[in-house]
């Protein structure tokens, strides 16, 4: 018997997941487990080239192999004007080639047939004749001098710049920089890697040829956005689109954007009249779908005489790939990477951004994070330790001395975000408490004094989250709301659905707990659907750490509005004026008489029976939630290392995790997303690397070659917490999902450049694995 | 070919292409999707089985090639509604959360407990360690093996099986 049955389930209860027992039973419903009757399979055939001009595609052999039913060519996507779509960052990108094929892995042509194997095997028969062209794999290849341009088809595109954008004061930044007693520089690189979620990106497409309806079952993290943009790239009218997201085997980012094999596959099927199944294989994922980062940055940090911060400065150059795709919010091109002044009073900051085309795959996602902050956040906390490090402060004491105070808050950063809310000392406070700061200082230098190299790393992060408020995010003019419908049965059960989509995030779980919190029915029973867009409200969907700050707060207010009517309700039946009538969770009473009372349940009943006089039947709502502002999770890591000077390898021993997310729905749900965070960073820190060799092959294509950490390398983890409720959610809550990945990578590196420091070495770009280390340590004349 | 197997107890068999992979086989021709697919190269062991009790990675066997022997996939691992203690173990100790890592993991963490019923944390995550999880890091999963340990130990004191009603897993 599960601990958790009888437990009322509201906020701040660690109630077990009410979605597990499918999953424990092996009956979860991922894309790849359905069946459709006359379903056909897709394989896509892609291009072995980075950059390749296409002279011919032959498919008569391909045609002509067994259970085969259609190959699909770019020549007969562009018939029916489907070649290139849009992108969500107002570029356009092939759906399947027909000029060039501009990086490796791009789609060419697909193969429909019976059977997976069939379609496979028959993919292998198509001959493409290409003209290889020079490939472009770095901003530095796009901007020099006689470099291929990537993007000839595009009318006015004289050269590989996609984007120059530009956050802060120029002149004031360079002023401040004048008078500063110290300016530390820190140029690093923020290589290419990939949300690699154990399930790969599919779709099943089915177009009833009678009705003229599209189904489509995706794996997508924004069913209702796609919905909406597949009706702008196909032109079908958006009430004969259903897509349906079944339960999704991690996301990350991966799953939020509209990817070729998703059009071809509906097109196909549209073509054909039988549902097409499309699954990618884990190298088709690694090569071709949602990569993220890939930032080349320099950061400069003035600090005046007393040690305090006066000025930041960041140029960047992104490497967008072959089409600018990122997934992100219209307004800005870089992301979110203005937050980069980070947890600290910085009077003022100048970023600069320029991204670049470039013969890599596109469509730039947030890899766990909110559009570009991880990137932000991991050049300030790295910028701040080897600040204090060159200043010979302590990294902590730097941190502590220039952190944005509490009674600052609301705080206008440099750039213009308003954080709402803060408590950085206090977060940091708990993390050296944990750690034994002062002891372990004492040992490390005791232990370097013996030759031994160790160090600590402290990254003290501040995200940005929930987007947003509507008049500044949208993606393709749609405001990034989101939204709950609440329908109470008579019976006193609920169904809750919302326009966002878990994807192993614990929504069944937690939403059903803010329903348990604020209209008083168990979490138990409080049924929660998402993902289908026949059934669910709009909303922008889940990523960004906005489902909590933004669906979640959906879902307390359509709780409250029904709470409103309820009492209505309570009040007819006790035969009290609704003034009179007090709210405990689950029953309203009347003021002084706690026995009259009528229980939620009670009040659900008579909302089906029992009307006051000329009141609407039924208890229902909806809710669109459009946040005021964004939510500004913070905490502090920190992370002790040993490092092995013979071979380089690194050991983590401790990994000290602080977080404030505001209130704490499901804190065993909270705990479980920072553990994930915590090694989705741990990989990126030290082994997860995405990249290319000249010709622009994908090294990184496999899990062989793209390592994620096991059970085996990942550090275990020590957690403490604060908590700064969000002032303008409703609930106070934050968001969570993605601050560990955000915050955790600086801390990681940081503990490994104290430890190097002795020696003189300030970076080695992520991933720092042992050769890197060794190599640095040999540079540095250290050869045991 | 005909590959003929004892699937969780019970005989199956069906002609297949000689080329037609165990993890292929089990959810195609048998229906039993709880085996994932996750990286087609052994490397992540999403499509983890246990061959005569004993893990193996589904997506790199072909069905053929175990005529004869045992399988047994997650579908086998409850009792009716009654969860096994590796399956209430994940759940009470949130060692799940995607669910696409879990049959894998709870499979191995069952053939663990077989053949040592008492593992330290290093036998467990060593054991595991075949098996790629992308989103809890780990420890609760560490913890839901133990949780299971501990129950089993228990139980063969005072047997008394857990049950876990069906539906909600609550």
């Amino acid at each position: 018997m599960s601990s958790t049955m009888h437990m009322h389930g509201g906020i701040g209860e660690s109630i077990k997941r009410k979605e597990d027992g499918r999953f424990l039973r092996g009956k979860g419903n991922y894309i790849d487990d359905l069946t459709l009757p006359g379903m056909l399979h897709m394989a896509i055939l892609r291009s072995p080239h980075a950059h390749a001009r296409i002279k011919s595609v032959d498919t008569n052999a391909a045609a002509a192999k067994p259970g085969v039913i259609a190959v699909v060519t770019g020549e007969l996507m562009a018939q029916h004007k489907l070649a290139w779509m849009p992108t969500l960052s107002y570029d356009t990108q092939a759906v399947l080639a027909t000029d060039k094929v501009r990086f490796q892995g791009q789609e060419v042509a697909a193969v429909i047939a019976e059977t997976k194997y069939q379609a496979e095997d028959a993919r292998d028969s198509i001959e493409v004749d290409y003209e290889v062209l020079r490939a472009v794999i770095s901003p530095d290849g796009a901007k020099a001098e006689g470099a291929p341009l990537i993007r000839d088809e595009k009318e006015g595109q004289k050269d590989n710049h996609i984007y120059h954008w530009e956050s802060g004061d120029k002149a004031k930044t360079q002023a401040a920089f004048a008078k500063a007693a110290k300016v530390v520089r820190l140029h690093t690189f923020y290589p290419r890697c990939h949300p690699a979620p154990l399930e790969t990106c599919g779709c099943v497409a089915d177009v009833n040829p009678a009705t003229g309806k599209a189904t489509i079952y995706m794996t997508s993290q924004a069913p209702h956005a796609i919905r909406t943009v597949f009706a702008l790239v196909t032109g079908l009218p958006e009430q004969n689109i259903r897509v349906i997201s079944p339960d999704i085997g991690g996301g990350f980012g991966n799953k939020v954007p509209v990817y070729p094999g998703y059009v071809v596959a509906t097109a196909a099927s549209l073509l054909i009249g039988r549902p097409v199944k499309w699954i990618e294989d884990r190298t088709e994922n690694l090569i071709s779908t949602g990569f993220a980062r890939d930032y080349h940055m320099t950061g400069d940090l003035a600090v005046d005489d007393k040690g305090k911060m006066t000025a930041l400065r960041v140029h960047l150059d992104s490497d967008n790939g072959a089409f600018f795709s990122d997934a992100q919010p219209s307004k800005f091109k870089a992301g979110l990477f203005h937050i980069v002044t980070g947890s600290y009073d910085i009077p003022t900051a100048h970023i600069t951004a320029d991204g670049y085309y470039t013969n890599k795959a596109p469509g730039g996602v947030a890899y766990r994070c909110s559009f570009r902050v991880t990137e932000a956040s991991y050049l300030i906390e790295r910028l701040v330790t080897n600040a204090a490090l060159e200043l010979g402060i302590d990294q902590a004491e730097f941190r502590q001395k220039n952190f944005i105070q509490p009674e600052q808050f609301p705080y206008t950063s440099a750039t213009g975000w308003i954080y709402d809310s803060g408590d950085y000392p206090k977060a940091m406070d708990v993390a050296l408490d944990k750690l034994g700061y002062a002891e372990l200082k004492k040992d490390v230098e005791a232990r370097r004094k013996k030759g031994e190299v160790t160090g600590i790393g402290i990254a003290s992060f501040t995200e940005v989250v929930g987007a947003g408020h509507g008049a500044d995010f949208d993606i393709l003019g749609l405001r990034m709301f989101d939204s709950a419908e609440l329908r109470v049965h008579p019976t006193g059960k609920a169904l809750l659905r919302m326009g966002t989509k878990s994807q192993g995030q614990g929504h069944e779980t937690t939403f059903a707990q803010i329903v348990a919190e604020e209209l008083g029915i168990p979490a138990s029973d409080v049924a929660v659907e998402e993902g289908d867009t026949d059934t669910a409200p709009y909303g922008l969907g889940t990523y960004a750490s906005r489902s909590t700050p933004v669906a979640g707060a959906a879902t307390a207010m359509v709780s409250r509005k029904l709470r409103e009517k309820a009492r209505l309700i309570a009040a007819h039946l006790l035969e009290a004026a609704d003034e009179d009538l007090a709210w405990e969770r689950g029953k309203f009473y009347v003021k002084g008489s706690p026995d009259r009372a009528k229980t939620i349940q009670e009040i659900a009943f008579a909302a089906y029976s029992n009307l006051p006089e000329g009141m609407e039947a039924g208890l229902e709502g909806v809710h669109y939630y459009d946040p005021p502002n964004m939510t500004y999770p913070f905490g502090t890591y920190a992370v002790v290392v040993d490092v092995d000077k013979g071979t380089g390898q690194v050991k983590v021993k401790r990994m000290v995790a602080v977080d404030d997310c505001g209130v704490r729905i499901n804190p065993m749900i909270v705990e479980g997303q920072i553990h994930g965070g915590l090694t989705e960073g741990f990989g990126i820190a030290f082994m997860e690397l995405i990249t290319f060799d000249a010709d622009g092959n994908c090294i990184g294509s496999n899990f062989m070659d793209y390592l994620l950490p096991t059970a085996w390398e990942t550090p275990k983890f020590e957690m403490g917490e604060t908590v700064t409720p969000s002032p303008h959610h409703p609930l106070g809550a934050k968001g969570v999902g993605e601050s560990a990945t955000v915050g955790s990578p600086a801390a990681y590196v940081n503990a490994v450049i104290d430890a190097l420091s002795p020696y003189g070495i300030t970076n080695i770009d992520m991933p720092v694995t042992s050769d890197k280390v060794w190599a640095a340590l040999r540079s540095k004349g250290v050869m045991e | 070919m005909k590959a003929s197997m004892r699937v969780n107890g019970v005989e199956r068999s069906a002609d297949v292409e000689p080329r037609v992979l165990l993890a292929d086989f089990l959810r195609t021709n048998l229906a039993l999707t709880g085996t994932h697919v996750g990286c087609d190269t052994t490397s992540c062991g999403a499509c983890t089985v246990l061959l005569d009790g004993e893990p193996v990675k589904s997506c790199t066997l072909l069905a053929v090639q175990v005529s004869g022997r045992d399988i047994t996939t997650v579908e086998g691992l409850a009792q009716g509604a009654t969860l096994s203690p590796v399956q209430v173990g994940f759940h009470e100790e949130h060692g799940l959360q995607c669910g696409f890592c879990t049959p894998g993991m709870m499979l191995v963490g069952t053939a663990l407990l077989e053949r040592n019923p008492d593992p330290t944390e290093e036998q467990i995550r060593w054991a595991i360690s075949g098996n790629i999880c992308r989103c809890t890091g780990y420890m609760n999963i560490v913890k839901a093996i133990q949780h299971a340990a501990k129950a089993k130990q228990a139980a063969a004191k005072a047997p008394a099986p857990e049950a876990v009603a069906a539906g909600g897993g609550e």
